[in-house]
């Protein structure tokens, strides 16, 4: 396929959340503002991009017996970088005094080392194609994940706590129920339907 | 997601994270007690536990296809993916979190996987009965067992008063 599709296609054709329905427990988790969503999404990218591009170099090297473990290795390792440089960079406290990305992500940001998404498109795709096939698809399937996070975490922030990236728009009463889990597990399974919806329709 | 569509294979899923879970959180405390934190080293954690998970996972798909084959059979994949299943990795971590010692974090790992377990099996029974239901065709599958879940996980939140 032509590289704009293997970008494109992480977007809506195969996107990791709500076609694929990878990397569930961080959508899940951490989706309780749009920028949580797309600080996740954005980490996990980072990850994903990293790890597609080193399994892609060197898969062939890899004995078929550990190829598993050495790939969990490889992951595992741009996930102790991006932890430890949002530990760094990302450990500001909000203006209001609330948590700073770092503190709200927890332990999500090192559980990016199971996210099903990242270790399955080394295993499916990194480990059989071309260097710059699997970059490609990497940032294409990171940025269709963050594109998913992001409309996630807006929405339960819309309804749970009537803001939008932070910002306030509806003070009064809000839908408690969409920052707590619950609400995450109904509004993806809704957002899910409307995108298979607008799937079979395109 | 994955197996909870048959409550039986539910219980064996469930019974082979319990197993995973106790002796990952064992293992990991260790490793993080009496090797990482002495050499100074703890940002190998990610690294160093996520294997530690990944063998005892291989290890208990060796030890269940001698003892029980069909149950090995059922699990299929998902087997392997209890190395990806966040519960695992995040009770690990947060027995950190939560500065528990030995003994609590292995009544904390027991603890968490019986209500992983308690919570597959109810999504499973849940499931079967949706099966029979008539679902808006948009909503059917993955749609309509994510809302299920959700409500189940309303329900659980009653709980959050009582101990």
């Amino acid at each position: 396929m032509s590289q704009w599709n293997n970008f494109a296609k992480g977007f809506i054709k195969q996107n990791p959340v709500f076609v694929m329905v990878l990397g569930m427990c961080p959508t899940l988790a951490v989706t309780t503002s749009a920028i949580n969503g797309l600080g996740m999404g954005l980490a996990t990218t980072f990850v994903l991009l990293m790890s597609n591009l080193v399994v892609a170099l060197i898969a062939r090297l890899i004995p078929d017996k550990v190829r598993i473990p050495a790939f969990i290795v490889i992951i595992a390792s741009f996930v102790t970088i991006v932890d430890l440089v949002m530990a760094a960079y990302f450990n500001m406290p909000g203006p209001e005094g609330e948590a700073s990305l770092y503190d709200q992500l927890g332990i999500f940001i090192p559980l990016i080392v199971v996210n099903c998404l990242v270790l399955g498109r080394a295993e499916a795709f990194a480990s059989k194609n071309k260097l710059v096939t699997s970059i490609i698809d990497g940032l294409g399937m990171g940025l269709g994940f963050s594109f998913a996070l992001t409309l996630l975490g807006a929405t339960r922030e819309i309804l749970g706590s009537g803001a939008i990236f932070g910002y306030e728009f509806a003070d009064g009463d809000t839908m408690l129920a969409f920052v707590l889990p619950p609400g995450a597990f109904i509004a993806l399974g809704y957002l899910t339907a409307i995108v298979n919806k607008l799937r079979k329709t395109a | 997601m994955g197996v909870s569509n048959k409550i039986a294979t539910s219980v064996g899923m469930g019974g082979a994270v319990l197993f995973v879970m106790t002796l990952a959180t064992i293992a990991t405390y260790l490793i993080q007690v009496y090797i990482l934190v002495p050499l100074s080293i703890e940002f190998m954690q990610t690294i160093t536990f996520i294997l530690v998970i990944a063998s005892l996972v291989q290890m208990v798909e060796i030890i269940l296809k001698k003892v029980s084959p069909p149950l090995y059979q059922a699990l299929g994949v998902f087997l392997p993916l209890i190395t990806t299943n966040c519960a695992i990795l995040g009770v690990a971590l947060l027995v950190f979190q939560n500065e528990l010692n030995l003994a609590e974090s292995v009544v904390y790992a027991i603890g968490n996987a019986i209500g992983f377990t308690l919570a597959l099996i109810l999504l499973a029974g849940m499931r079967e009965q949706l099966e029979l239901a008539e679902v808006p065709k948009g909503m059917k599958g993955i749609p309509i067992t994510l809302v299920a879940a959700g409500i189940l996980a309303m329900a659980f939140m009653g709980f959050s008063g009582i101990v």
